[in-house]
């Protein structure tokens, strides 16, 4: 286990994706981009990766 | 300049405006970042696109994924560049306003439950810790041993039931465990927030996650929680800790 601080391009793609998507100030800009895309999102992220997953353990 | 849009990155004390690390940093379309100013308070914010980032484009672009990772990674560099130096309260990924005057009349319009967030991170960061579950077949050697000697006569049932049994206990006492392990590092947090565990096709790792859970905590809380993390580690229950990130998991806005 390291205890170093992580650096911003070491970050796993999935701990960024819990706190972009689910934290932050959420106020509503001039654009709205609702939840449930955002949600739509996260499960087209799952569906990818592990395609992407698939094709690498080939 | 009609053609633009602007983008939020965070809000932070009107100070920003005059940051070093401000002037040094670029954001998504390689545009530096810039702040927009509101009594005391400031808004890190870039113009982009007008056509590349409205409503539909961003809608439409959400289903890339490569856009998407881009997006995240550049919103998250911006972000913790300044969080690094600088009491911020970083704003939901995607958020864009039409103009510089939308982002003043929010900072305006939102000024003390604004400032009233950045006074809570104010010195203080967020750390994330996980906690996955060894797998099955990694069990302890005492009970391995256990069905070894297992009668020489017990069915092959008897024996796999009696190691669903065990499996399912051990699941059991990790995640109890866990919870226990959260409880003690939230004490020692200002805040905490636990999140759903992550797919393991996400982690690529084997190891079911039992704990994803973020701690806001100051210098010293830090340094506390990773030593309990350190030393709570073990074989049934291996944690990770990472940080220090900007404090996304503790700037929502109380609903007014």
């Amino acid at each position: 286990m390291t205890l170093a601080p992580t650096r911003a391009d070491d970050v796993a793609l999935v701990d960024l994706l819990d706190r972009l998507l689910a934290g932050g100030v959420v106020i509503a800009g001039d654009l709205t981009i609702s939840l449930a895309d955002v949600e739509l999102v996260h499960i087209s992220l799952r569906a990818l990766i592990s395609s992407v997953n698939k094709l690498m353990e080939q | 300049m009609s053609d633009h849009s602007v983008y939020l990155y965070a809000i932070g004390d009107a100070a920003l405006a005059d940051s070093h690390v401000l002037a040094e940093t670029t954001g998504v379309e390689a545009v530096p970042v810039r702040t927009v100013v509101e009594g005391p308070l400031a808004a890190v914010v870039a113009s982009v696109d007008r056509d590349r980032f409205s409503e539909q484009s961003i809608r439409a672009r959400l289903e890339d994924l490569e856009w998407v990772e881009k997006l995240a990674r550049t919103h998250h560099e911006v972000v913790d560049r300044v969080a690094r130096n600088h009491p911020i309260a970083p704003v939901r990924m995607a958020t864009v306003y039409l103009n510089d005057a939308g982002v003043r009349e929010l900072l305006g319009d939102h000024r003390s439950e604004l400032a009233a967030t950045l006074d809570r991170v104010r010195g203080r960061s967020e750390w994330g810790v996980k906690g996955y579950a060894a797998p099955a077949n990694e069990a302890s050697a005492a009970e391995l041993e256990a069905s070894a000697s297992d009668a020489p006569g017990t069915s092959y049932l008897m024996r796999r039931l009696a190691e669903r049994d065990r499996a399912a206990h051990r699941r059991e006492r990790v995640a109890e465990a866990a919870e226990k392990l959260h409880q003690e590092f939230a004490a020692l947090a200002v805040d905490s927030r636990v999140y759903p565990p992550q797919d393991p096709r996400l982690t690529g790792r084997r190891q079911e996650m039992i704990l994803n859970a973020a701690y806001l905590v100051d210098e010293a809380g830090a340094a506390l929680l990773a030593e309990r993390v350190n030393a709570a580690t073990d074989d049934e229950l291996r944690l990770e800790l990472t940080g220090p990130w900007a404090p996304y998991s503790f700037t929502s806005l109380e609903e007014s």
